[in-house]
């Protein structure tokens, strides 16, 4: 059975990814960067994904924008507006890249040109989509670097990306990524390099983008601070497959994954004093060879045989939009973090060992 | 006097372990071309002070660039101050001779950020943990069983210590560098971002073994981190600094109750919390622009050109003041001191 989410339209989807796996074939072994992610993604939402580094955040979205190195193996499915990428030509993909889908990275520069004005960048992004003039392709950058709110627009076009602060250039790639209306924007980490006071401002321009641009946005992180205060929807990803989907308020309030629960309660907050954080045991498996089984198996407090045996899909329980993939999701539902995780949950195996393994 | 104000002065009365007095740190900035002449300093700390309590930790907080690394080096005396004092049990460590400092350095340790970086990929990690003793002379006494004890203290396998950092995790190399910082029996620990490079799910560990340690030691904690949630959660006090100054200083549960200083204000505000409901409805206060250079500070209040209230709510004449004037950090009136002309208390969380 694929997982869907019912309370999708199917009119509304302007993405659909299916049984999307992505395969590095390396001198370590075969990496198995994405191992089957499903969503759909409907206009107007904010889809955010989150999970530790490595867990497959990028490597998904570099899979939908067809920007993966070529030595990559892609499989599934990913269409756009009924499109299938995976199946597009170069061609077609730039097509798409530059107008359906945009991209707003970390790094800005990987989006920026050194050696031209950001008026000219943006005025270039409009130009090669639309027939319009330079001079009113100029002007619509004006606009656009208005829209984002960068201060003395007409000044700063003129500037070169080397001129701008870390958080200015950022404005300028998410007014590039809305030039030409895309329906779907991927911000990928947007505002991981970025102090707080500017990466406030960085999600007010990107919300603002999304909204003038009637853009989805799906909106990568692994802060659950920021994806709670963005996201209407929630994927929560873990070695290479999403392991909990459902709204936000589902997502946070009632988790059904013990990972999901286990990132809650290792989280220091702002709001509350917390006495003890419960770590989750242990790290992160390496994504190479993988065993059978959960992947989450050897850090789960809940863990018993089959959980190593068969790895649990992606379902529902009760509420039919609220997705988990673990064999004893019911046992989750209902509890606090420290119900399951223990505050001293130490990680005394190197990286690799195996439990009673001594050296010496 | 009251009984409780005999209270807050018998608590106030303690002997600090450690105090910064008026630290202030210039890095020269050269020109290009052949000559580099200099042309100028980078402010980079300016006039910092703290005293730090036997079994405290106080949170040293802000965002990245303003000084709060070098404040952490300057006190470590891991580079000289440009100008200001730091007193360790009330010996001054300006004035020290070597000799004296070598055996204080023992007492005052530091846990870097990038436990990547931050260990020597060559050597394996007992002999990581025995060189501060090997340094010092203490290790043919018994060395080699205190690198083990060192190893299970902070969470991790003796039997593993002949292993290499690259064979651990990014939280066990983190634990690898607390062992060390341990070695000499400190006092103080200054911990500069020490979670800061790991996922949470880790980080927490992370924390629980500092507080395990505080509370098992006796330690005391001069903690530095961009991340004010992280702060909250580790800090009895916490100090916030911008470019350079310590703007606020206030025990942790004031400092988020009633932050008084517009730059704590718009940092308390604009960190994201995890709880959907809540970022819906929270009060945010914005502020616009980005950290003007330390070479070139601001006269009078350095937040002056990103604040609010100067923007928002101030009169002409109420500005001048801020432009003018560089207000002290001093008590107004809220039960800690804040560096703001027209500080005012204000309910965020
Ligand atoms: N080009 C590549 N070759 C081999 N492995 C890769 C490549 N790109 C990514 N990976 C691996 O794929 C996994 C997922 O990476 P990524 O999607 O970047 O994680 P995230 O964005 O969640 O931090 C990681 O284990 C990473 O090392
Ligand atoms: N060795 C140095 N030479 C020149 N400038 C420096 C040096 N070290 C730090 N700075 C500058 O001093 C300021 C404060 O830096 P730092 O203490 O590292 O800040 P933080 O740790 O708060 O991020 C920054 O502007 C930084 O660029
Ligand atoms: S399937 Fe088993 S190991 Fe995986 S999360 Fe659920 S209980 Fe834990
Ligand atoms: S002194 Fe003036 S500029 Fe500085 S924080 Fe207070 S109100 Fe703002
Ligand atoms: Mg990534
Ligand atoms: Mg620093």
């Amino acid at each position: 059975m694929t997982p869907t989410d019912p309370t999708t339209t199917a009119g509304d989807t302007v993405l659909e990814v299916e049984d999307l796996t992505v395969q590095f074939p390396t001198d370590e072994g075969l990496v198995e960067a994405v191992r089957g992610v499903n969503y759909e993604l409907r206009r107007g939402e904010v889809l955010g994904i989150v999970g530790e580094s490595g867990s497959g955040k990028s490597v998904t979205s570099l899979a939908v924008m067809g920007l993966l190195p070529k030595t990559a193996r892609v499989s599934g499915s990913v269409r756009f507006n009924g499109n299938e990428l995976l199946e597009s030509t170069d061609k077609q993909l730039s097509r798409i890249r530059g107008r359906g889908i945009s991209m707003v990275f970390q790094d800005p520069m990987t989006s920026l040109n050194p050696v031209y004005t950001v008026g000219d960048q943006i005025a270039e992004t409009i130009l090669v989509h639309n027939d319009i003039s330079k001079k009113a392709a100029h002007k619509q950058a004006i606009e656009l670097l208005e829209t984002v709110h960068i201060p003395n627009p007409e000044q700063r076009a003129k500037s070169y990306p080397h001129e701008l602060s870390g958080g200015m250039r950022q404005r300028v790639v998410i007014a590039i990524a809305m030039a030409n209306q895309p329906d779907v924007i991927i911000a990928d980490e947007p505002t991981t390099a970025l102090d707080v006071t500017v990466q406030a401002q960085i999600l007010d321009a990107l919300r603002t983008a999304q909204k003038e641009t009637g853009a989805a946005m799906i909106l990568i992180t692994h802060d659950l601070g920021v994806i709670a205060g963005q996201a209407d929807r929630v994927m929560v990803m873990y070695a290479g497959k999403p392991v909990e989907k459902g709204t936000a308020d589902e997502v946070f309030y009632t988790p059904r994954m013990p990972y999901t629960l286990g990132l809650l309660g290792s989280l220091p907050r702002l709001d509350v004093k917390t006495e003890r954080l419960t770590p989750i045991a242990g790290s992160p498996p390496s994504v190479i060879n993988m065993p059978p089984g959960c992947p989450f198996s050897p850090r789960c407090p809940l863990s018993d045989d089959i959980c190593d045996q068969e790895e649990p899909d992606l379902e529902s329980g009760s509420d039919s939009g609220h997705l988990a993939a673990c064999h004893f999701s019911y046992r989750v539902e209902g509890h606090e973090p420290a119900d399951l995780f223990r505050p001293n949950a130490e990680d005394p195996l190197p990286a690799g060992a195996t439990e009673g393994e001594v050296i010496e | 006097m009251t009984e409780t104000a005999l209270e807050v002065e018998s608590t106030t009365s303690r002997t600090p372990v450690l105090s910064a007095r008026d630290i202030v740190k210039h890095f020269p900035v050269h020109g290009g071309g052949l000559l580099r002449r200099r042309i100028g300093d980078v402010h980079a700390v300016c006039g910092v002070s703290f005293d730090l309590y036997p079994n405290e930790t106080l949170g040293l907080v802000g965002e990245s660039g303003c000084g709060k690394s070098t404040t952490a080096r300057v006190v470590l005396n891991l580079q000289p101050a440009t100008s200001g004092e730091v007193e360790f049990e009330g010996q001054n460590l300006n004035t020290l001779a070597r000799r004296e400092m070598r055996r204080l350095r023992r007492s005052l340790q530091i846990v870097f950020q990038d436990p990547y970086a931050s260990l020597d990929p060559r050597i394996p990690v007992n002999e990581i943990v025995a060189e501060p003793l090997r340094i010092h002379g203490l290790y043919e006494n018994g060395g080699k069983e205190r690198v083990r004890e060192l190893l299970a203290t902070v969470g991790l396998r003796p039997e593993h210590g002949n292993r290499f950092p690259h064979e651990f995790s990014g939280g066990q190399r983190q634990r690898i560098g607390v062992a060390r910082a341990l070695a000499l029996e400190p006092k103080v620990l200054v911990l500069d971002e020490p979670v800061s490079a790991l996922d949470v799910s880790i980080q927490a560990g992370v924390l629980n073994l500092l507080e395990d340690l505080q509370e098992n030691l006796g330690l005391s904690y001069l903690f530095v981190s961009h991340d004010l949630s992280v702060v909250r959660h580790v800090a009895d006090r916490i100090a916030v600094m911008y470019l350079g100054k310590i703007v606020e200083i206030a025990p942790a549960e004031q400092l988020f109750e009633q932050p008084a200083h517009p730059y704590t204000q718009a940092l308390i505000s604009a960190i994201p919390v995890p709880d959907p409901r809540k970022e819906r409805t929270r009060q945010r206060i914005v502020i616009t622009g980005d950290v003007p250079s330390p070479a070139n500070p601001p006269s009078g209040c350095r937040f002056r050109t990103r604040c609010p209230k100067f923007a928002n709510q101030l009169s002409d004449g109420q500005r001048t003041k801020c432009v003018d004037e560089v207000p002290e950090l001093i008590d107004r009136g809220h039960g800690h001191p804040s560096a703001c002309h027209y500080a005012e208390a204000a309910q965020l969380i």
